[in-house]
This record gives C-alpha cells, structure tokens and sequence, in this order.
C-alpha cells in the first residue's frame, strides 16, 4: 500500500524525523534522549521546531573540539583522540570515507529512526514487520482467481487476493498496525498461525495477548458456520493426536533421564562434548528399540517353538560368557539357530523341517520365519537411515565470513563454571589472533621445518597403522588353522575355547595404544588451532578403525566363508562380534578405571601436577560408531532363515508363490510383484526419473545462486542511494543553519 | 489517578547470582535487554524472567534467538552493531585478563575485517538482518545459546 512520502525538507515532521512506520514504545532506554524527544514530538509546530534548531544550533557550537560522531550517542569514541578516528574505515578498502562525516543531530533523529535500525529495538517495529510477513504469507497461500472475476475499479495489484473485502485492510481507516496484524494472524491457517507466533521475538505476554485476540474474532466467526460432521470427526481425531503426542513427550521429558549429569558436563565442557554423550543417549534408545523390536518378532516365536537340535550340545561351562561359543553356539543368539520354515503351533506340536507344511490340519498360528527376519532387519536399517540428518545447515550462497561467524556465535552460553569461561575465552583469543593474521610471517626456513615435523609425524601414524594391520592379518591367519585344529579334536579344552579370544584381545589392545600414539605425534606437531588439530586426531582415529575393520572383514568374508569344513559361518562370526564387542567394553573399563586413575595419581604425586581429565572426542565417539556397525547378511547354504535361496529376495517371492497357490485370485497381485521387483525395465525407469528430480534440483539451486549474487549487489546500490540521500539532508541542513547562525552573530553583535 | 499495583522484580544483583549467569560476561547485558523496569536498572520481574528462559530454551526459533542476541550485543541500544559494539563485543568474548585481551592494532583490524564480511550495505555498521544472515551460516548457533536451569 503506497504511502505518500512527504520530500519536502521544511515540512516539520520530516524535519524531526518523525516519518516512521514506528509504534514508538520503545523498551530501552540508552540512546533514550533521542528516542524520547521523537515519542513525545507529535504535532509540532513550526516556532517550536525553530526553536529546537536554535538549541541544537548553541549546543554544537559549544562542543565545536569534541570529535564527530559517526552514529548516535556514541560517547564512547568520543574519547579517542581527535585525527585518528577520521581514518577509522579510511583507505583500506572501499569503504567509503563519507561515514566519518559530521553529522548534526537532526540529521543523526533521522538515522536513528530508519527502519533497519528501529527493527533492531522497538516492539512497533516488530509489530510493523510481522504485519507484513503476515500479508506475504496470506497472498502466497491465497489461489490467484482470473482477473475477470474482479471489478475495473480493483487495483491491479490486489486485485484478486481478496483484499477488496478485508474491511479493515482498506486505506484510509484509521487501524493500529496492531489490529491489523491480529487480523491477518486470524485470517491465516491454524498451523501458520502458530508458526508465526513462535517465531516474533516479542515477550510472551504480548504473544498470547496477540494469540487472545486471533482466536476470539475466530471463535465470531466460525460458529456462524456450519461445519460438516465428518471433517468435524477429523478435526477431533487430530486434537486427539496432537494431545496425546504432547502427553507423551512431556512425560519423556518428565522421566528427567540423565538431565542433571548433562547439565554438569555442559557446564563444565560445553556444548560439543554434551553432543557427545546426547549421541549416547540417542544411541541407547535405538538399541533398545531394535532389542524389543527383534526380541519379540524373531527371538520369541523361534524360542516358543524351538527346531530340533542336530548334534549333541555342550555343557554349559563359565568361558562361555566371554567366547559366545559351546553352549551358546545352537541359541538364539546366532542366526544359524532360526529355521526357514513357517511355523505353526499344531495342536501334536509337529513341525516338518521341510519347505511345505505338512501334517497340520489347521492353518491357525503359522509364522513365516524367512520373511519375519527379512522385514525386521530392513525396517530396522530403514530407521536407523532415517535417524541422521543432513543438510541442515548446507548453504548455497559463498561462505567466506568465518571471522564473522566465529565472532558472533562462538560464545557457548551452557558454559558455567568459572575456570571453564577463562578456558573458552582464551580459545576464542586464540582462533580470533589466528583468523586476523592469516598470512603469518614465517620465514622459509621456519616454513620448512614445520613441514618436515608434519611429515614425520603422519609416517609415525601411517606406519603405525600399518604394521598393526598386517600383524592383525597374520595373526588372525595363524589363530585361525590353530582353532580349526581345536575344533576338530572330539572333545574340546578349556585352552582351546581360550584361544578363540587371543585376536579380540589383540584388536582391542591396539585400539588402545594406538590412539595414545597419535596423540603424543599431535604434541609433538604443536598445532596453532584446536579445530585442525581435533580433525587431524578424527582423521587419524579413522583411518586406524577402518582399516581394522577392512582386515577382520577381509579375514572373514575369505578365510571363514570359504572354510568347507565350517558348517555354519554365519554363527562363528556373530560369535566372533559377540567376543570382539565384549572385549572392547572390558578393555574401556579396565582403561577408564585403571589406566586414568593410575596416570591421575602419577602426576600428582610424581610430576606434581594438578591435571584435571580432559575428554578426548575424537577417540570416543568413533569407539562408539566401531561397537555399533551391523554386519551384512549373505545366505548360506545349510543355516540360518535363508538357506536354500540365493538371495533374501527370493523369500518374499516364495511367500507371493504360496499365495498365488492357495488363492488363485490373487495372480494379478503375484504377476504385479514379479514385474515390479525382477523385470529390470522398471528398475531403469525408476532410476531415470530419480536422476531427472536430481537434475531438476541442480538446477533450481544454480537459479538460486544467481539470484543471491543479484540481490547482494543491489542491497550494495540501496546502501550507496542511503549514504548520498543522508549527505543531502546533511548539506541541506548546513545551508540552513548558515543563514541562521549569521542572523544570531548579529544579533548578539548589535 | 489511582496507582496500580506494581508486580515485584528482583534487582539485577540477585539475578546476577543465578550460577548460570554468575560467569557469563553478557550477563548485565542479558538483564537489560529482558528488563522492562521503568528505571531501566536491569531489574526483572517474573514475566521478564519467563521471557528470559523462552528466548535461551531450546524451543525458541532461530528468529527469536537471533534477534535477542542481536540486541545483547547492541551496547549502546541504537539499533545497529557499529565498531564500538563490536569492540565491546571482542573484549567481552576474549576477557578480561590483560594476556587475552587484543592489541588496538589487531582489534582495529579485526573490526575492519568484520565489518568486511558482514556489512552488505557497507554503512560502516552490521544491522539486524545482516546480523541474521551472517548467523544462519553458522549451525551451532541454535545450540549454543541456550541456557538451561
């Protein structure tokens, strides 16, 4: 809506910078001065504002030495020496040498009250802008009707966004912009309306003031209107969802798991290391889910109707625990235990080994075992996919304000310890010192040192990784003839059951020495910068777990699959996992416990040092990552849910096979599956429409680019419009006062 | 005129004692910002208070954050950030002990710098939504102004 803006200059309200879009009920009250004079300014006239200049005009003159003052009530640069700050934003680059200028403080009311900087403090001005968010929002959820629907009379612009009839819209009415923003709120859907509520930067009772107000001219109007009874039904079933997903989560947050330990932690360490153990705590409610979840759709039917066990089983002795294997070998622990048939509880409780259901007169209570594992196990990666979150914060437009960024959100406002605030603000030192002198003045030879110190020190972490890979290797080849020798002896020794922990052990030792290793290589590399020294240790830390990874997966996939003489390998790895996650965990607690109270009392006593345990990131959370990588399913031929098949698909085929069997209506449905999940011509039309949305997104993200660069320049132009509109009104107001400062020389002259 | 009934609010000194303000050095700020006593002491009363902890909570919007970081870091209340605040802002950030504290050459630098990056209209200060679009760069921010009780 075009306002008629007032350019002439002896107008007086533009004079006393009063052409504002501001409610001036202002909440501060530095800078208050100016900000009073302007609320309390309403209706002058022309003698009072002569005599305003007059008393503006006396109080610069008296202050003719005191330095100028590049924004309003800036006291504190007035204290610097005079030159100096003329040259403040000087010559560097092209900042332009105008800001230094003098301003008189009619020129500085009109500064003050500019509408970017008012957004900055006064609720009007908040009020203001989200009236006008809130008019965007109506006109882009509002359908654009054809424009011959309208009278000629509309304006071209509104025309057909419904504004005609929005009464109080209408120019000319005299409406706070208060009531006009209660209005919109009202006409804006429920979900809009309480997005835009939470996210204005007023005080809560101004908001629910606001929220009153939207929802009692609602209440006028929708009784009128009849409503009909089914949407009503889905109106009280989402209230009723709603309700209780709210019920559930504030008695989550009432259980107050752990809210007392992670308030200590992020007081004392901050915010990434509380992320840490948040991780843990999302951790732990995951497994526990995947636990209910497999426990009683896999573990339980399997445990109720138990298959017939081949060999004779073991006696359960107390090594068990700790190699997963004898007695545990044929439970549920392990995936060769599960049968691949359905099962069914018969009332002779006979179940056929066999693929068909034979010798049960009812087909009450049957349980496909194949397809229950297939389904769980891929709902469970489904939802663990679903779990990470990207993206949130990949910015399209260039990213080269780090010193800004760092300056305006490194504060971590958790932070409460007192020791704790030194340490982070001498961080922030640091990286501040670090950013601003990015072109350090090494000499060649200095520069040539530190490289080589550099290299020398990835040799030590490389090597190191190395040679404990290849000694992993080995060892797991000579353990591995050793057990087998073990294993084929009739009866089996306590000796031999140990030996099936020796590569655990030596997996689990190295994954403790190892990073210690490469956290002395750090010390000695003395890095300037905490955040390049903690992505060195991650990438360290990760390349040494992965390549262990790399060689115990290599050693299972060849050495153990391809053993004929193993009639299950699917059940020896998962006992190799079960010793290899066990002995991880006993190592951590002998460490935590031992290894950090023994090095605590050692520097006390010995060195003499006061050492406060500091918690090393990288390491722990890629020990976290290593303990919970699932390990892939292949079928094999003679155990586990999915022998006989090639491959776990073939599971969901044999199931649509059956059932196209039993109940020859169902063909359609059998053919419709084959065609979609064999026939590859829909796997490539699948894939070819994905990559065209890819595309189409590229695209629209290069156009977003673009636009970005555009309005960055033209923000540039207003900025210039800005500074040569506030010259004018300077000058225009020098030329003013010149004539007026001749008249009171004279007169004070006569 | 009959004088209404005042609801009570704490002196900023007994705010000031809340461990999770005592060594926070925006903590004057905080209070200022929040108050809406007439005697513009930093005093808050209870519904200060609440808009307080619904600002620094985790479910206030980035908008809402943003804004009152904004005028936290706005020291002399004018509505921009102009090299003082951001001088302030700088001593603030590194404290008060004299090793950490910036030189003038190297604060008149980094200010220069700041302003560089940030100031799109070039005006010589950094306005509420420059301040916004330099902060939605960063996807820490949300999560570390927070204060929690």
């Amino acid at each position: 809506m075009a306002r008629n803006v007032n350019f002439d200059l002896s107008h007086p309200l533009m004079e006393a910078g009063l052409e504002s879009p501001v409610d001036e009920e202002v909440v501060h009250d530095s800078f208050h001065q100016l900000i009073a004079e302007q609320s309390r300014n309403d209706g002058l006239s022309d003698a009072f504002e002569l005599q305003r200049l007059q008393r503006d005009l006396e109080e610069e003159e008296r202050q003719d030495d005191v330095p100028y003052l590049s924004s309003p009530g800036h006291e504190f640069r007035g204290n610097r020496p005079g030159r100096r700050d003329v040259e403040w934003y000087d010559g560097e680059r092209h900042v332009d040498p105008i800001i230094g200028e003098r301003w008189s403080s009619a020129t500085l009311k009109v500064l003050s009250s500019m509408p970017s900087r008012t957004i900055g403090r006064s609720r009007g001005a908040i009020i203001s802008q989200y009236y006008n968010r809130t008019m965007q929002l109506r006109r882009r959820r509002q359908s654009r009707p054809s424009i011959r629907d309208f009278s000629h009379s509309a304006r071209p612009s509104i025309r057909g966004y419904g504004m005609e009839v929005d009464g109080t819209d209408a120019e000319g009415t005299e409406v706070s912009k208060r009531e006009r923003l209660v209005n919109n709120l009202q006409n804006l859907s429920a979900s809009d309306r309480v997005r835009m509520l939470r996210a204005m930067p007023l005080s809560v009772a101004e908001k629910s003031e606001l929220r009153r107000l939207a929802l009692q001219k609602e209440k006028r109007t929708i009784t009128g209107s009849k409503i009909p009874c089914c949407s009503r039904l889905k109106y009280y079933i989402i209230i009723a969802f709603r309700q209780s997903w709210y019920s559930w989560l504030s008695f989550m947050h009432s259980l107050q798991l752990w809210q007392v330990a992670l308030k200590r932690v992020s007081g004392r360490f901050g915010t990434g290391v509380l992320s840490y153990f948040l991780f843990l705590k999302t951790l732990l409610f995951f497994n526990v889910f995947l636990f209910l979840v497999t426990g009683s759709f896999l573990v339980l039917p399997q445990a109720v109707h138990p298959p017939e066990l081949a060999a004779k089983r073991p006696s359960f002795s107390g090594l068990e625990l700790l190699t997963g294997a004898g007695y545990f070998s044929d439970t549920v622990m392990y995936y060769g235990y599960y049968s691949n048939y359905t099962l069914q509880s018969c009332r002779d409780n006979v179940s056929m080994p066999n693929g068909t259901s034979m010798g049960c007169a009812s087909k009450q209570n049957s349980y496909n075992m194949p397809l229950a594992y297939f389904f769980t196990i891929g709902v469970s990666f489904f939802i663990t996919s679903c779990q990470s979150r990207f993206g949130q914060s990949f910015r399209i437009d260039k990213s080269h304000s780090i010193l800004a960024v760092k300056v305006f959100c490194s504060w971590d406002f958790k932070v409460i310890k007192r020791t704790s605030v030194k340490l982070m603000s001498e961080n922030i030192c640091t990286q501040l010192r670090e950013v601003n002198h990015k072109d350090a003045n090494n000499t060649a030879c200095q520069k040539l040192w530190r490289l080589m110190i550099h290299g020398l020190a990835w040799v030590i972490c490389i090597g190191s990784t190395i040679g404990c890979v290849l000694g992993i290797y080995y060892f797991s080849d000579y353990m591995h003839k050793s057990i087998y020798e073990g294993l084929q002896k009739k009866t089996t020794t306590l000796l031999d059951e140990a030996r099936l922990l020796a590569l655990p052990v030596l997996v689990s030792l190295i994954n403790l020495l190892l990073p210690g290793l490469f956290n002395l290589a750090a010390w000695m590399e003395d890095y300037d910068s905490p955040s390049v020294c903690a992505y060195v240790a991650i990438a360290r830390n990760l390349m040494l777990k992965v390549s262990v990874l790399g060689v115990l997966c290599n050693h299972w996939l060849l050495n153990v699959t391809a053993d004929s003489k193993l009639t299950c390998w699917e059940s020896f790895v998962g006992q190799e996992l079960y010793r290899f996650l066990l002995m991880e965990f006993i190592f951590t607690l002998l460490d935590t416990l031992f290894g950090e109270l023994l090095w605590r009392l050692f520097s006390e006593r010995v060195l003499k040092r006061r050492r406060k345990p500091v918690f090393d990131i990288a390491r722990n959370v890629l020990e976290l990552i290593y303990g919970q990588t699932l390990a892939c399913i292949k079928p094999s031929t003679t155990c586990g849910p999915f022998r006989e098949l090639k491959t776990m698909f073939q599971a969901g085929k044999r199931w649509v096979e059956e059932l196209e069997k039993d109940n020859p209506n169902l063909s359609l449905l059998a053919r419709a599956h084959s065609y979609l999940v064999e026939n590859p011509f829909f796997l490539f039309v699948g894939a070819g429409i994905f990559l065209i949305v890819i595309y189409f997104h590229y695209q629209v993200v290069d156009g977003q680019r673009k636009i970005i660069n555009l309005l960055q320049e033209q923000i540039e132009n207003e900025g210039e419009d800005k500074k040569f509109l506030i010259t004018r009104l300077q000058s225009i107001h020098e030329q003013k006062r010149t004539p007026a400062r001749r008249l009171t020389s004279q007169d004070s002259g006569c | 005129m009959r004088k209404t009934i005042k609801t009570p609010e704490v002196p900023m000194d007994r705010i000031l004692t809340l461990p999770e303000l005592k060594s926070n050095p925006f903590r004057k700020r905080i209070c200022h910002v929040f108050s809406t006593s007439e005697h513009k002491d930093g005093s808050l009363t209870f519904e200060d208070f609440l808009d307080l902890l619904s600002a620094f909570s985790d479910s206030a919007t980035l908008e809402i954050k943003s804004h009152y970081a904004f005028r936290i870091f706005d020291f002399d209340d004018d509505g921009t950030l102009d090299g003082g605040d951001l001088e302030k802002l700088v001593n603030c950030l590194t404290g008060e002990t004299d090793d950490t504290r910036l030189t003038a050459e190297e604060m008149r630098q980094l200010i220069s710098n700041i302003l560089e990056e940030s100031d799109i209209d070039k005006d010589g200060t950094v306005n509420l939504s420059e301040f916004q679009h330099v902060i939605s760069r960063s996807p820490d921010f949300v999560s570390s102004f927070k204060i929690v009780l």
